[in-house]
């Protein structure tokens, strides 16, 4: 073997190992979040654990069933809101505009995703939670206000990926559609829709994932009352804000129990990945 | 019995309707800008960006979150992009679909969906305490290279694919190895699609909150090196905001932060818009 070729294989060989990192950091992440979480979860009752009701840290109570009902109520809110919103852009931006209008609309709205969470969050707390208080009545910070919020965050999400899917499905099908003498939107929703189904609901479940996981900007406008909300004008406590609440103070079997939460949190959100990943990879060309 | 509606009649009102939803979308994001910017850029100075700090934010500037946003952005962006753009070229030039590249791609599509407050935890339970690094630059840089690896592995993945084979055809044919072609032809092709996907990792690193304030900690000084402890503008506004220590300060950085990312955007999308016009 020459020098050269020596060379070419060590190349492989060092970015074949670069190439598994991102593998291998999910592996460190899921081995230490799990190490750190699990002990106690099992040490307290797994049970009691996921369907108590009463979360005292202090006086060594850890159920979590009320951040658990909270993180699905506002991520349903979420959802709600974002998959109509997202949707319209989508097929506005595929289907209902001029390529310039297109060209200038796609940048603005991935704007959006560039907007740091604590801005929404902070807009939430300035505009949101004021007028709801003073409109809707409660206290303002509560399920509604995390919904909204949430709902506008995960836009870029939904678009972006329905966008992928609609442009992905092959020109002739529109195209025969338009030739049969469908309109536009009957277009849309007889061909388009079906044929790119998959990406969308791919692009909804990945939504909801960024739902679940946003911590900052849920902190700052929901309330955080460890309860299980009784309307959508009342505070709740979601998975992640309950261990960025009181991360910071923690100690010992407490910290453990926020380790668990993530557990969960993390449980939940490989789900939906698998389920995305799954869905979008069975795409009919 | 189906009413019959003209679908001429019917596509009016549903494009109407559709075009109603993304213009919200779009107000709700111009609104979201204008608001912060109204009520921020007054506060924001020369001085409001030189100087320190004074009484937890209360007065004074926000120069050493600047410092800390910057360094820290910096370091992930160091540590992630030859681990990105690495995997990049493994995954397009060294070998076929497989199953290694799909447990690869798998792996990083799931890293992109894991919320930040577990790489924060994560982060403080590896860097922080089991590696003793404590708060500091070094932790939440480590932390956020990680977060923001998953983007640019995507990014250089798209770029490095949508440069011609003829490229690398020409290279071969001049006796040139893989590698030189890789690093001679195809990587300096590329290279502005790469940036994007650097440039994207920038911005999440810029606005991300709750990864960074459990692993970087939020000490107001300037950091000295990789192991002090540095507060970033996001985590800044978030506790100026949360603690109601100053609005007037909040909003002032909110305006800094919101101009940061709308500067990397526009950079980004000419970027790409350049590279896309050469190849495809």
């Amino acid at each position: 073997m020459t020098r050269l070729e020596r060379n070419e294989k060590l190349t492989r060989l060092a970015l074949l190992l670069v190439a598994f990192s991102a593998v291998s950091i999910l592996l460190v992440i899921t081995i230490f979040i799990f190490s750190e979480g699990t002990p106690v979860m099992f040490r307290y009752g797994l049970q009691k654990f996921l369907f108590g009701l009463d979360w005292f840290p202090l006086e060594k109570s850890y159920g979590l069933l009320p951040m658990i009902i909270g993180s699905l109520f506002v991520t349903a809110g979420a959802l709600i809101i974002g998959i109509p919103f997202g949707l319209a852009c989508a097929i506005v931006l595929t289907e209902f505009s001029s390529k310039r209008l297109r060209r200038l609309l796609k940048p603005i709205i991935e704007l959006l995703a560039g907007i740091p969470s604590v801005v929404y969050g902070f807009m939430g707390v300035v505009i949101l939670v004021p007028f709801i208080r003073d409109n809707l009545g409660g206290p303002g910070l509560s399920v509604l206000a995390a919904s909204i919020i949430l709902g506008i965050m995960i836009l870029p999400t939904v678009i972006s990926i329905s966008i992928d899917s609609l442009e992905a499905v092959p020109r002739s099908y529109r195209e025969g559609s338009i030739a049969l003498g469908a309109t536009r939107w009957q277009t849309t929703r007889m061909v388009m829709f079906p044929a790119a189904k998959s990406g969308i609901i791919a692009s909804i479940i990945l939504g909801m994932g960024r739902a679940i996981g946003e911590t900052m900007a849920v902190i700052m406008i929901a309330g955080n009352a460890a309860i299980i909300p009784r309307s959508l004008l009342d505070p709740v406590r979601t998975l992640t804000s309950n261990i960025a609440l009181e991360m910071g103070y923690a100690a010992g079997e407490h910290r453990e129990a926020l380790f668990a939460t993530g557990v969960i949190l993390f449980i939940i959100i490989m789900v939906l990945n698998t389920i995305a990943n799954l869905t979008s990879k069975r795409r009919t060309p | 019995m189906r009413i019959y509606v003209d679908p001429k009649i019917e596509q009016r009102f549903f494009r109407a309707v559709l075009w109603l939803f993304t213009g919200v979308t779009v107000f709700i994001l111009f609104f979201i800008i204008f608001y912060v910017l109204k009520r921020g850029l007054p506060v924001v100075s020369l001085g409001f960006l030189t100087k320190n700090p004074v009484e937890m934010g209360k007065a004074g500037g926000i120069f050493s979150t600047i410092v800390g946003t910057v360094a820290l952005t910096l370091l992930a962006i160091l540590i992630a992009t030859p681990l990105g753009v690495g995997s990049a070229i493994y995954l397009t030039e060294y070998t076929r679909e497989n199953w290694v590249t799909r447990v690869i791609r798998f792996g990083s599509e799931c890293l992109a969906g894991i919320p930040s407050i577990i790489f924060g935890l994560f982060g403080f339970i590896l860097f922080v305490t089991k590696l003793g690094l404590g708060w500091s630059l070094l932790s939440g840089g480590l932390t956020l290279a990680f977060m923001i690896l998953p983007t640019i592995i995507r990014t250089s993945e798209e770029a490095i694919q949508s440069v011609p084979y003829a490229y690398r055809e020409v290279s071969f044919s001049l006796g040139g190895t893989k590698w030189q072609t890789v690093t001679r032809v195809v990587l300096p092709s590329a290279l502005p699609g790469i940036a994007t996907g650097v440039i994207l990792g920038v911005g999440r690193s810029i606005g991300e909150t709750a990864a960074v304030i459990f692993t970087a900690g939020s000490s107001l000084h300037i950091p000295t090196s990789l192991f002090s402890s540095s507060r970033t503008m996001s985590v800044h506004f978030y506790i100026l905001a949360r603690e109601g220590i100053s609005m007037a300060n909040a909003y002032g950085t909110a305006a800094v932060l919101i101009i940061a990312i709308l500067i990397i955007n526009v950079l980004a999308y000419t970027l790409m818009n350049k590279f896309m016009r050469k190849y495809c």
